[in-house]
């Protein structure tokens, strides 16, 4: 089966009176993955957002036939349900196994959400945006408040999504280190 | 099980359950400390209060539907939850709707259960007990639908809770009048209008809600 293309052209962002970024233009293919890079404030996640489709791009359009996931700073669970609980919810939404294959999380399953710790939380918010196979994937600041040994598991978790024919999109102003990345600087589209 | 009835069961447990959205029992209490005050402020008199009772009872009612709007939508919007069931193809409508029907059945249904010893504080005879019964349940899926449209509506203001619960009164007030004013016609024409807003406003509420959790995302 044919993986779907990201095509992304002439895309321009304003929130508020303020352009953020215009002319964004790339393509990627299956398998591909892309980090979007800059200072904080310079939209790479409004990007990500027109990407998933939650924000309406100032100019220019977004096409992608496949499903989404997006991880961002939010953790869509319940508080006060058991982790393993608060998962289960979103299994059920998306029809799949429930699957705690974070390390350390399944130690977790029976700790209220509201328990978790920063690091323990930001997996738990990877394992619930885990994408289909051959879908996007987007990741914002997906480094943020994860060790040495889990940020080396989600490179490997994405590596292995994009050799599956799926797509990353990353947005990080720190580097990530996955082997095959393409580059993006957002200041090159600032108006 | 189909995505809307999980999404029903998650309503559902958060607010039966004593979950983060303070349950249903708040309105409902809320709701009978107001009929319990009005015998004190008024005096135990039972020929006003009676009078008065069934009005009194409908206010409640309208008071108690303030209580529950900031945990409507918010703490989903929050928490990213709106954002994840979009990616999923689950429009803001479907969610919309499946939160009106959840949010009645955690409103509607336990207010007219408490209706009945609010009508033993206040005095009330069989008779406006049914009628107010009758009209509590044409009215209360309006009230429910006024309330989810304007936790949408406020969703990204910093002081949505208190605004809220103020555009609520005068939109309520077609409900009050032909609610409460059923009391004293005696007639079933006011329930039967009752109703019908309260049909028109259920039928709105999902698109109203479902555009303005859009809107919030751009704000």
């Amino acid at each position: 089966m044919e993986g779907a293309h990201l095509k992304v052209s002439d895309l321009a962002c304003r929130r508020g009176d303020r352009v953020l970024f215009r002319g964004l233009s790339f393509d990627l293919a299956p398998g591909g993955a892309l980090q979007v890079r800059g200072a904080n404030g310079t939209g790479k996640s409004s990007l990500l957002r027109i990407v998933a489709g939650l924000l309406r791009p100032f100019a220019g359009k977004v096409e992608f036939a496949g499903s989404v996931s997006l991880l961002d700073g939010n953790l869509p669970l319940d508080e006060h349900l058991p982790l393993g609980k608060a998962l289960a919810f979103w299994a059920r939404i998306d029809g799949a196994n429930e699957a705690l294959d974070a390390p350390g999380l399944n130690v977790l399953s029976d700790v209220p959400v509201r328990y978790l710790s920063t690091g323990q939380r930001k997996r738990a918010a990877i394992v619930q945006s885990a994408p289909k196979p051959g879908g996007l994937w987007l990741l914002d600041e997906p480094l943020n408040g994860l060790d040495a040994a889990a940020a080396k598991w989600l490179v490997g978790r994405v590596s292995e999504h994009c050799a599956g024919g799926g797509l990353a999109l990353i947005a990080s102003h720190q580097p990530f280190g996955l082997g095959d990345l393409t580059p993006l600087d957002i200041v090159d589209y600032a108006p | 099980m189909s995505v809307f009835a999980t999404l029903l069961r998650r309503d559902l447990a958060l607010a039966f359950g004593g979950g983060r959205r303070g349950g249903a029992v708040l309105p409902v209490l809320f709701f009978l400390a107001v009929a319990m005050l009005f015998p004190f402020a008024v005096g135990p008199d039972p020929v006003p209060l009676s009078r008065a009772g069934g009005g009194i009872v409908w206010v409640a009612a309208l008071l108690a539907a303030i209580l529950p709007l900031d945990r409507l939508f918010a703490p989903d919007f929050e928490q990213g939850f709106l954002d994840q069931f979009a990616l999923r193809g689950i429009s803001e409508e479907a969610v919309a709707a499946v939160r009106l029907l959840s949010h009645w059945l955690s409103f509607g249904p336990p207010l007219m259960l408490a209706t009945l010893p609010a009508a033993a504080l206040l005095g009330l005879d069989g008779e406006t007990v049914a009628t107010l019964e009758w009209g509590l349940l044409a009215g209360t899926p309006g009230l429910a639908a006024i309330g989810l449209m304007i936790a949408a509506l406020t969703l990204t203001l910093r002081a949505g809770a208190a605004l809220a619960g103020l555009m609520l009164v005068p939109l309520a007030v077609p409900l009050l009048i032909f609610g409460a004013g059923a009391l004293s016609t005696g007639g079933d024409a006011g329930i039967a209008l009752t109703a019908a807003i309260s049909l028109l406003l259920c039928a709105l509420t999902p698109f109203a809600a479902g555009a303005a959790i859009r809107a919030a995302r751009e704000g």
